[in-house]
């Protein structure tokens, strides 16, 4: 079966997510697949993709396309497709693959899922619906199929395989989006992508104390979130509020530090693998939603758990 | 402007989720349906483009049926000028897509808007079609947006951070939470959107690419493990050799 996948980059290096949409690919192709590569990219990275699961990379490197413009995106990506006759395209669902697929299913006439989270079955992929409150199998109904996979779905390992990397242009048609001005987030490691996020609420009392969040962040490698109140009072930036109303995330491991659990928190974090709720309250709702729960202060609790972890990681 | 604001009707935010016992659709006795959160901060942001260069039409669009006029009247209320309902229920996200360009296809729009995602299937993906179907340029998840003549300045969120892109109109934008805050209906415009004039017009064709096989509830959890908060010690032997997490 032939499969294409669009692997990301941010400034010329491939994220995590890029190799797990590869491997993910390649598992559905029972083989090796096509990537696609947009924007400058140096030739020896981009043949790294050859080690989860590409055999090809159509490079398209003009240095336009280092900038995200969808429409763009669509046009190029929906070329390559047609080029190797794809029956399935994978994309990453983060900002750019969401504002990508969409518009590749419209050129290709393909059916569309955004945000799966397993290997399809024959044609029915699973995702999460309601926020998190549910998931459903969709079946899709077209003969091609272009899928956009939730980062931290699919587990993969690094191969010893080489790509061959094909250097492609193309003239995009139409009016374009033109990049002003970028403002990078303070946090070291991307929210949406992170294996690992300590997330604070109302319990930590006032953006002074988030020390506490910060250190135990950086002692995991781990991302930085928060409540909706909390952003809502600029404690922390809005970039980091999770929830219903916020960014979903699907970490390996997400820690509510002072965090009540409302409905409407939970739909962005419950698909987290294992959660640790730390709150003062033993019946705060959280301890329904967590794996293991601890009773007791943050302020107590959080310094005592990031000298445990570094003790943890020195032995 | 002339805009048009595309609104999608959703359970509340504090529903609980069930599904009927052939696990096919969404059990929704009791479910109260709202305007989709993003929607709201659709319509109130074309609202306030307008009233800043002192013009232009806010028209809003539903496909759905005729549930969702109680929640078409509230975007009126708003201050929205019209609306318009295509009658059909709206089952995938392509058709409804579909749907929405057809109509906006001969109406020469200088801006469209759309949420971010719908609350309920989540997809984020019918503001990608429209802009595709209609062959214009679309900026996703913006957080600030200007007009200036016929150029837009958009704010939108990137992976690890935000951008300020410009566009030249006709574009389409996707809503994100900070864009503004949603304007909540006066007496007057409860009272205005009553007469206000509401278009239902049939669907055309209905090609439906994707279908709901079934719903599945998340397997409820194994039940919390408490941990003593003197003995973080154990804590990080259980997520290490248990969970395999750390
Ligand atoms: C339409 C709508 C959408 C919403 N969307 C979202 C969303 O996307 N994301 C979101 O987060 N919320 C959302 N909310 C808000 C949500 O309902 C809750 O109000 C919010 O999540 C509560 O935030 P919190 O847990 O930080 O604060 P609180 O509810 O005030 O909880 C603070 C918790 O900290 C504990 N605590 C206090 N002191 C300490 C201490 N020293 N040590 C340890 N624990 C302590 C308390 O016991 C309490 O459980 C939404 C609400 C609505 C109506
Ligand atoms: C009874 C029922 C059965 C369904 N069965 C299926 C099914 O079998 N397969 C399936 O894929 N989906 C099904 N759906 C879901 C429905 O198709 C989605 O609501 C629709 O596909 C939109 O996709 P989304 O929710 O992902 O929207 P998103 O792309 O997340 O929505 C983003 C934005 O698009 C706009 N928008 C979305 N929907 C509408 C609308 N109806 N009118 C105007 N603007 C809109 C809004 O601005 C919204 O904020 C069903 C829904 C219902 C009510």
């Amino acid at each position: 079966m032939s499969v294409l996948v669009f692997a990301e980059n941010s400034e010329g290096r491939f994220k995590k997510a890029a190799f797990e949409g590869v491997a993910f690919a390649s598992a559905i192709a029972g083989g090796s697949v096509t990537a696609v590569v947009m924007g400058n990219m140096d030739a020896t990275q981009v043949a790294e993709l050859g080690k989860f699961g590409a055999s090809k990379v159509l490079h398209y490197s003009d240095a336009s396309f280092n900038a995200m413009d969808a429409g763009v995106f669509a046009q190029v990506i929906s070329d390559a497709a047609s080029k190797v006759g794809a029956q399935w395209v994978i994309v990453s669902n983060t900002y750019t693959g969401k504002a990508v697929a969409p518009r590749v299913a419209v050129r290709l006439n393909a059916a569309f899922a955004p945000g799966i989270i397993a290997l399809p079955e024959g044609n029915t992929v699973k995702r999460s619906v309601f926020s998190n409150k549910g998931f459903a199998d969709f079946s899709l109904n077209q003969s091609v199929k272009v899928v956009s996979l939730t980062p931290n779905s699919y587990s993969f390992a690094e191969g010893s395989g080489t790509a061959t990397v094909e250097s492609c242009s193309f003239s995009p048609a139409g009016n374009r989006v033109t990049v002003k001005e970028v403002k990078k987030a303070a946090g070291k490691v991307p929210l949406t992508e992170a294996e690992v996020v300590v997330s604070g609420g109302r319990g930590l009392k006032g953006p002074e104390n988030w020390h506490l969040i910060e250190n135990l962040a950086d002692t995991l490698n781990a991302a930085t979130a928060c409540s909706k109140p909390v952003s809502d009072v600029h404690w922390r930036p809005h970039s980091e509020h999770v929830g219903q109303t916020g960014i979903t995330i699907k970490p390996n491991l997400y820690i509510a530090c002072g965090i009540s659990g409302a409905i409407q928190h939970l739909a962005g974090v419950s698909s987290s693998k294992v959660i640790v709720a730390i709150n003062t309250d033993k019946e705060a709702p959280f301890f329904k939603a967590a794996d293991y729960g601890v009773v007791g202060d943050v302020f107590d609790v959080l310094p005592r758990l990031n000298e445990a972890i570094k003790a943890f990681k020195n032995s | 402007m002339k805009i048009l604001v595309c609104v999608s009707q959703v359970p509340d935010t504090t529903t609980k989720i069930t599904f009927t016992p052939d696990n096919k659709s969404l059990n929704t006795a009791g479910v109260q349906f709202i305007i989709n959160p993003y929607d709201e901060l659709g319509i109130t942001k074309a609202l306030e483009l307008n009233e800043q260069t002192g013009g232009g039409t806010v028209t809003v669009i539903t496909v759905g049926g005729a549930d969702t006029e109680p929640n078409i009247r509230k975007a009126l209320a708003m201050g929205a000028d019209d609306a318009v309902r295509i009658d059909a229920e709206p089952t995938d996200a392509f058709f409804v897509a579909q749907q929405i360009a057809n109509y906006a296809a001969s109406q020469n729009f200088d801006l469209i808007f759309t949420g971010r995602e719908s609350i309920d299937y989540n997809g984020g993906q019918v503001g990608g079609m429209i802009a595709e179907l209609l062959n214009l340029p679309h900026v996703n998840v913006i957080t600030a947006i200007t007009v200036s003549g016929n150029t837009g300045s958009v704010e939108r969120d990137i992976d690890g951070g935000r951008e300020v892109v410009e566009v030249a109109t006709p574009f389409l934008v996707s809503a994100q939470k900070d864009l503004c805050e949603p304007r909540i209906p006066n007496m007057r415009g409860i009272m205005t959107a009553r007469t206000k004039p509401l278009q239902v017009i049939a669907a055309n064709g209905s090609d439906k690419r994707t279908e709901v096989a079934q719903f599945q509830a998340p397997a409820p959890k194994a039940g919390v493990k408490f941990i003593d908060p003197n003995n973080m010690d154990e804590l990080v032997s259980l997520l290490h050799n248990e969970a395999k997490v750390l």
